[in-house]
């Protein structure tokens, strides 16, 4: 089946997607599903569609990214579109303008989508309602990126052929992670069992309320998993002593064979990058065999596309 | 309730408010009557004081609506000086009037901070020539309220600072705390303090707890308020000090109170119309209007603030009236400005409690006017013989939306946009004479 031809099937009802909170099972299947046609349509010598032709793509980042904001610019070409960089360093932001102003500002450019990354929580949404344009959420402070959470349930699908039922396992510093909040509600929307895993000090208040089983350790925290999802530690968490040090950390929650031996024989090792070999995760462990990573980019790409396409269909045509 | 006789300008003459149902919480008077005023001050009330018994006074008829002690509130903001674009002593003062405050207690966060004897004249003397309501400052108690050095308590306190507070912040420094105190007791100094650990607090936007885990915001435990609650409370007991925490907002607060109280303790505690009738719910999407210090907890804690208003342990409702400007409101919520007006809904707001019948209406008015007056010494809060004639007649079944544009203050940054309330001030006097009338504004 062709993208167009699925295309005319699934219909989402939202003209932002600002996070993964609000998606009813059916729309995160339904965008799944498109990825998946879009996976395959990458992987073919011709990628040039047209489904966004004459259309505007702004990527806007207040925070530096190379992967996420290379990933977008990638499936907005791919899909036909003129697309922008914009980051923070170039922008009037830096000389005190508002986030609002620059809402208002890129408005007047009329662009047909805006892809945006900001450091504080909330601010995506914000932005959404000073715009005419369909806004993406590429991550906003520690709350959602709902992105990254849709192209790991796609690479989750893709290997196991589901997602209810498996018990998936999100190790590190969940309290600042927003993939991590993502992640927790789409995976319990489509019927995981998830855990997470950290040191207390990196656990959110009331994250259990989100319907998660909280380990402080990660020899039980892997028992029986059938997904592991490290996510990464900044250095500067050490400084703030919420962990004494990196090799403490890497000691006790970094995956390493002896851990990973207690989740099943086939779990798949995931990443949302970019890694810190030796600090979260041993490196021989990050280019096991089981590992998904490289896998996790090329879906990033795919789901990324199909985001594009579904909220492609509310824009006005005249 | 038109004026059957009009002319302001006469202070000579009597005024008589006739046919109200009035309340007066210091006594339990609960009665229907009237009120004589004459120079300033209440010449006479009680049943007696009827429309053919008052000989030729300007004759208001209340129209069986309830009379009462005008409001004191002890916690606000206002611009002036250094921020007037937010808030001048005179929008504030006309915030108050509209909401029935007849006397706002100003904290010292100005530009410059309010910590010199010829500041705390400058704000008297701003009051008196532009407020339409009784304007007493507060001082900081330690200069630039920078938590460093003392101010010099004495001297502002005969100055006319009615009390002393280091402002948003808690001084967390306990053996200087210890020092303020005690030295404010030498001089009866009421000391006013905000509750919150700093350290404990920092980066801190909102409740910790699920629905900041959820929105993906720093949390501010409940601790950062109960440990430094706690440590005040002790440093009371040590020194002798008259203590009141300007702001309680969960349970755990309550029963510090309570326990200090019980110790015969000369130590009472606030808490905001904000907390009182709101919750960390109310943030919903990010709405910054809702974002305050200390911060709205869980509907737990916000029955608890009720209970303890109903049980008189917590002594005092403010309005915690912090004006903002649409730039500080209007970013991300980690770093939108802390605050939101309240003067001109505290009353109808409040009246909530009293609507649904948590907190009977003697006891509500009291916690606005007889106690906080009574704690920071001033004379009015009372309907009574020779007190000053502060009042407010309010319609308390009178129901209305809540719409900012109408609201007198220069910010709009009311978390009760659109909200239903009942209970409209019909009209305020301050000395006597009449400063808002709501059927003048019928006509705008």
């Amino acid at each position: 089946m062709s993208i167009a031809a699925e295309a005319t099937e699934f219909y989402f009802p939202h003209r932002h997607l600002l996070g993964i909170e609000g998606l009813s099972r059916d729309e995160i299947v339904g965008l799944l599903d498109l990825s998946e046609q879009a996976a395959t349509f990458s992987r073919q010598v011709a990628k040039k569609r047209d489904d966004l032709r004459g259309r505007t793509l702004i990527n806007l980042f207040f925070e530096s990214s190379t992967r996420t904001q290379s990933s977008f610019e990638l499936a907005g070409k791919r899909l036909g579109a003129d697309v922008m960089n914009m980051s923070v360093r170039s922008s009037s932001v830096q000389k005190g303008e508002t986030l609002i102003d620059t809402a208002v500002t890129l408005n007047a450019m009329r662009p047909d989508l805006l892809v945006v990354r900001h450091h504080a929580a909330g601010a995506v949404e914000l932005l959404a309602q000073k715009v005419g344009c369909s806004v993406i959420n590429a991550g906003d402070g520690s709350h959602e990126h709902p992105t990254q959470a849709l192209l790991d349930a796609l690479t989750i699908r893709r290997h196991k052929g589901r997602i209810a039922g498996l018990i998936v396992a999100i190790c590190g510093d969940i309290l600042h992670s927003r993939v991590a909040r993502s992640n927790i509600l789409l995976l319990n929307t489509l019927g995981a069992r998830v855990r997470v895993v950290a040191p207390s000090t990196l656990i959110a208040a009331g994250i259990e309320r989100l319907g998660v089983e909280v380990y402080s350790s990660m020899w039980d925290g892997l028992e029986g998993a059938d997904i592991v999802m490290m996510l990464r530690l900044q250095r500067e968490r050490m400084s703030s002593n919420l962990v004494p040090s990196q090799r403490e950390y890497f000691h006790f929650f970094g995956l390493d064979y002896d851990k990973l031996a207690r989740a099943k024989p086939d779990a798949l090792i995931m990443h949302p990058g970019p890694m810190n070999r030796g600090m979260e995760i041993d490196s021989s462990v990050a280019d096991d065999p089981r590992s998904v990573i490289r896998e996790q980019v090329e879906m990033g790409v795919a789901v990324r596309m199909a985001v594009l396409q579904a909220l492609a269909r509310h824009l006005p045509n005249d | 309730m038109a004026m059957q006789t009009e002319n302001p300008q006469r202070e000579a003459r009597l005024t008589a408010l006739v046919n109200a149902r009035l309340i007066d919480p210091a006594s339990g008077l609960d009665q229907n009557g009237g009120v004589l005023l004459a120079h300033g001050k209440i010449a006479e009330l009680g049943p007696a004081v009827g429309a053919g018994a008052v000989g030729d006074a300007d004759l208001i008829d209340c129209g069986g609506h309830v009379l009462a002690p005008g409001l004191v509130d002890m916690l606000v903001f206002s611009g002036e000086p250094g921020h007037e674009h937010r808030e001048t002593l005179a929008t504030a003062s006309q915030a108050a009037a509209a909401g029935g405050v007849t006397t706002i207690i100003c904290m010292p966060n100005t530009e410059p901070v309010i910590d010199d004897v010829a500041l705390v004249d400058f704000i008297l003397r701003r009051a008196r020539d532009t407020a339409v309501v009784n304007v007493h400052p507060m001082a900081a108690m330690t200069k630039d309220l920078l938590s460093e050095e003392m101010t010099e308590i004495g001297l502002l306190r005969e100055a006319g600072a009615l009390a002393f507070t280091n402002g948003k912040t808690s001084l967390a420094n306990a053996k200087m705390m210890r020092n303020v105190l005690a030295y404010a007791k030498d001089f009866g100094a009421l000391i006013i303090h905000h509750l919150e650990e700093p350290a404990l607090a920092q980066d801190g936007v909102m409740n910790a707890g699920e629905i900041a885990t959820r929105l993906g915001l720093p949390g501010i435990p409940l601790e950062a308020e109960i440990i430094m609650l706690e440590r005040d409370v002790r440093l009371a007991e040590l020194t002798g000090a008259r203590y009141h925490a300007s702001q309680i907002s969960c349970r755990a607060s309550l029963d510090i109170v309570r326990g200090a109280k019980a110790r015969g303790l000369p130590v009472t505690c606030g808490v905001s119309i904000n907390h009182l009738t709101l919750n960390e719910n109310d943030i919903g999407p990010y709405r910054t209007f809702f974002k305050m210090r200390p911060p709205l907890r869980s509907e737990e804690d916000r029955r608890a603030m009720v209970e303890g208003v109903a049980s008189g342990d917590i002594d005092v409702i403010v309005s915690a009236h912090d004006p903002q400007d649409a730039d500080g409101k209007r970013r991300p919520f980690a770093e939108a400005a802390d605050g939101a007006i309240g003067l001109e809904t505290m009353l109808p707001a409040a009246l909530r409690l009293y609507q649904d019948g948590s907190v009977d209406l003697a006891t509500l008015l009291a916690a606005l006017t007889a106690t906080p007056a009574r704690l920071l010494g001033l004379p009015s809060g009372r309907l009574a013989k020779d007190a000053p004639a502060d009042l407010v007649l309010v319609d308390l079944d009178a129901p209305f939306v809540v719409n900012p544009d109408l609201l007198h203050s220069r910010s709009k940054n009311t978390p009760f946009d659109q909200a239903r309330l009942q209970g409209r001030v019909l009209m305020t006097f301050v000395a006597g004479r009449p400063v808002y009338n709501y059927a003048d504004r019928l006509g705008e």
